[in-house]
């Protein structure tokens, strides 16, 4: 163990070998698609899933991995992991732009660090694909995207290079001091007016390509169009109200993100049919999280709304958090393994568009498997490693 | 049970209820397995608690039950000492000011609001006895002060006593990149340690003008309540709790720590496994925190979730703190957890939520074990103590149920929800039923 300190960073990086047929076995293959498979192999060529089956009948193969658990790599469903670093100085801090407080141009993978420490951390910990990009912390932050963990570069990693665009309806979209708005009026007036120059600039562009470009404006016209939703922080349940309201009267998708009172609001939540993403459980309850329950997937769960896990963002210690833990903690407070695992592979799969490719383990899909030495919740089992588009990354450090 | 100066009868009674019963009637708790923290485990065990205090502990077969006890059974359930943390940040505590970086006088007893809800989610948390500091702003932010969670309104109730009934508590230091910012405060490591060494030397002089005076009232230096503190530190009176992050700075609180002799304890200590070897030297305990990743702070990017193994390998009595709210009181066990993930001894990791956390506080004799003789202070867990799965279903303190789990106003404490960060709410004693006027 004391080995693995003579280098410096705790969660040094795995070994990747990349293999062009390799095959996973689980005393415990969890694939999503129904009930978990007991000795079960993942069979991976080129990069995609050709065979499931009782590891009886596995076939031959060069490179084998044993392990007691895997379910599909995680998805996290909202992070900021690779715009902000590890060291929480300016150099390595990407996800928020303070100049204006509506930046809908400013887009996440001109922003991504994938060799960022933090990056390898969250796969150490079963994470293949990442919803990241600009934080909360301004009215309109910018845009984010999906990726895979592979930490090689954006362009080979990416899923989806625009995901969602950031809106913080949340007291830290509030600053105050001039450079955004300074109430939840002012707020909400500011992003309906946006909204309204993208529906005007939308008809412009239609009636004469010549017109000229707004970068902002054009990425705005996609969330008019119903193309792209509006990722909205907000925690008082009157700002989730305020999310909703707009919603509606631009028709427009939102996905609510923290959404820590959203208990006092379930039959409205439920009627919008939104998207919600519950603050990690673990998060500090201060501010306008000071109502915030560790409980809150549970109650979404029983409220049948749908949602996702996510590690969020954190301003300060830790730099991230990690999904599977915070899963973990609502498991304690409730939530059933089972719906746990669906809440980080097949939901987010689905909010994000991509459940053609990743989040269960099915012929076909993206060879994306995350390995456990045993119950993937419990605060003692290691995950040993995971498994991108059929290359391998074992877990070392503090990561196992 | 001491009660004083509660403004509600109701309030009164039921406290009435639930402390007095548990301390004139001996209580049995028989069916759990015991995690005593001195020894092995016991299954099928019995705990006997009596006038806030242990006075049985043992296998079923072993222990003789007091006649008219009060009987309860806790079959399944773990049973472990109340939980010791020994470094937090609840009840809204606050120290020095800008005033200056060295400010020995100011006690964390004159700011902590008692009826902070934090109070209630440690107990929730299973934490019985707990030291609150100022924070790590200042190379001396002020006297810590050591808490036992009672169900009490007061500081002077909620306050750990020492053997002459004054108020128990150490000094908190820090050093590293905190306390470094625009003058008076000091902008390099050297002129820090400068600082305090010169702050050192002047207690120093005051204690010997102290002993000259030897008890003469004409003789004895004005009286300095800073002055006062350090001396107690240097005394070996009042431990020093030191917040240090990197290699180089531990190393330079056990160099200042030599000078000058006074009793330390090295808090957070991220890259002490680097270091463990002269910390081990040093004869030094170490209060460890367990952030679940890294990153955030640059001192501290090389926090290792195996810091507490390497230590505890290399002979270091290691224990664990919240830091809340860096961590969140509610899952102080986690902790513990996370170090057996990262290769603790099992019993090492109970240990240091429990007992060694204790002896940082100079508290061995009266928490930290289930042990004959020792305070009742326990908590009641529904399974293993390092697994997810687990609650905490009551911690008692000193006989007293503090927190109950089946009892809605506690659980949400437990939980979080709305009003869960409101002051606790017996102080609104009459708000709502009709007592306005």
């Amino acid at each position: 163990m004391l080995a693995a300190f003579a280098s410096a960073l705790p969660c040094q990086q795995g070994g990747a070998t990349s293999s062009q047929r390799s095959v996973v076995v689980a005393e415990t293959l969890y694939t999503m698609t129904g009930e978990p498979l007991k000795n079960a192999f993942v069979l991976i060529e080129n990069g995609k899933i050709t065979a499931i089956g009782d590891a009886a009948k596995m076939p031959e193969s060069v490179d084998v991995t044993r392990v007691k658990v895997a379910t599909p790599g995680l998805i996290d469903a909202h992070s900021t992991v690779g715009l902000t670093g590890v060291l929480n100085v300016p150099h390595d801090q990407d996800h928020l732009e303070k100049s204006s407080p509506m930046q809908p141009e400013l887009r996440a993978v001109d922003a991504f660090h994938p060799r960022d420490p933090l990056v390898e951390w969250v796969r150490g910990l079963g994470v293949t694909t990442l919803h990241t990009g600009h934080s909360p912390g301004s009215l309109l932050s910018g845009q984010t995207m999906v990726i895979k963990t592979h930490g090689r570069s954006v362009d080979q990693d990416v899923v989806r290079p625009l995901a969602m665009v950031a809106v913080t309806l949340a007291d830290s979209g509030r600053p105050r001091g001039g450079k955004g708005p300074g109430t939840r009026a002012k707020s909400v007036a500011m992003l309906r007016e946006k909204l309204l120059e993208a529906k005007a600039y939308a008809a412009k562009r239609k009636r004469s390509e010549d017109a000229a470009i707004n970068l902002g404006l054009e990425t705005m016209s996609q969330v008019i169009a119903g193309d792209v939703p509006l990722l909205i922080t907000a925690h008082r349940a009157h700002d989730l109200a305020s999310a909703l309201r707009v919603a509606r009267e631009f028709d427009i998708r939102v996905v609510l993100d923290g959404a820590a009172e959203s208990y006092l609001m379930l039959p409205a939540i439920k009627q919008a049919s939104v998207w919600v993403l519950p603050h990690p459980a673990m998060a500090r309850t201060r501010g306008d999280l000071e109502n915030g329950t560790m409980e809150l997937a549970k109650l979404l769960f029983d409220a049948k709304i749908p949602f996702a896990m996510q590690s969020g963002y954190e301003s300060y210690v830790p730099k991230t958090r990690v999904v599977l833990w915070e899963a973990g903690i609502s498991v304690m407070y409730g939530l059933s393994s089972q719906d746990a695992l669906h809440a980080m592979t097949t939901s987010p799969a689905k909010m994000l568009g991509i459940s053609d490719r990743v989040g269960a383990l099915r012929v076909g899909m993206d060879g994306d498997v995350a390995l456990f030495d045993g119950d993937p919740f419990e605060y003692t089992t290691h995950c040993v490693g995971s498994v991108i588009d059929g290359v391998k990354y074992m877990s070392t450090g503090d990561g196992r | 049970m001491k009660i004083k100066r509660l403004p509600c009868l109701a309030v009164l009674l039921l406290f009435v209820s639930s402390g007095i019963v548990a301390q004139e009637v001996p209580h049995v708790f028989a069916g759990a397995r015991l995690e005593t923290c001195e020894g092995p485990p016991i299954d099928n065990g019995v705990l006997v608690v009596h006038r806030g205090k242990i006075v049985a502990v043992g296998r079923a077969a072993d222990v003789a039950i007091p006649a008219g006890a009060v009987k309860l059974d806790a079959t399944g359930r773990t049973i472990m000492p109340g939980l010791v943390c020994s470094h937090s940040h609840i009840g809204s505590v606050s120290g020095g000011d800008s005033s200056g970086p060295i400010q020995p006088e100011v006690r964390a007893l004159d700011s902590i609001n008692a009826r902070d809800p934090g109070i209630q989610k440690a107990q929730a948390g299973g934490i019985t006895t707990v030291n609150v500091m100022p924070g790590s702003g200042h190379l001396l932010s002020g006297q810590t002060i050591y808490m036992k969670l009672r169900d009490v309104f007061t500081m002077e109730e909620l306050a750990v006593r020492n053997a002459d009934g004054s108020i128990a508590g150490g000094i908190k230091m820090a050093n590293g990149s905190n306390p470094r910012k625009s003058a008076p405060f000091p902008g390099t490591r050297g002129k820090a340690a400068a600082l305090v060494r010169a702050q050192y030397h002047r207690a120093r002089d005051y204690q010997r003008k102290v002993k000259a005076a030897n008890g003469d009232p004409e003789k004895m230096p004005d009286r300095s309540l800073g002055m006062e503190a350090l001396v107690e530190a240097m005394e070996g009176k009042r431990m020093v709790h030191h917040h240090t992050h990197r290699q180089d700075d531990i190393l330079t609180v056990l160099r200042l720590q030599k000078e000058f002799g006074f009793r330390v304890v090295l808090h957070h200590v991220s890259e002490g496994w680097m270091v463990a070897k002269e910390i081990a030297a040093a004869k030094v305990p170490c209060s460890v925190i367990m952030i679940d990743s890294p990153g955030g702070k640059l001192e501290a990017s090389r926090l290792s979730l195996q810091t507490g193994a390497i230590l505890d390998e290399a002979g270091v009595l290691v224990g664990f703190h919240t830091d809340d709210g860096i961590t969140d009181s509610r899952l102080f066990l986690r902790s513990a957890a996370l170090a057996v993930r990262a290769g603790m001894d099992r019993q090492k990791a109970l240990q240091s939520v429990t007992i060694a956390n204790a002896r940082m506080l100079d508290m061995q004799d009266r928490v930290g074990t289930l042990t004959v003789g020792k305070d009742a202070d326990f908590v009641l867990l529904s399974g293993d103590p390092f697994s997810v799965y687990t609650r905490v279903q009551q911690t008692w303190v000193e006989g007293s149920k503090v927190f109950d789990l089946s009892d809605p106003k506690d659980r949400l404490m437990a939980t979080g929800g709305f009003g869960a960060s409101n002051d606790q709410a017996q102080s609104m004693c009459c708000y709502g039923q009709g007592g306005g006027k």
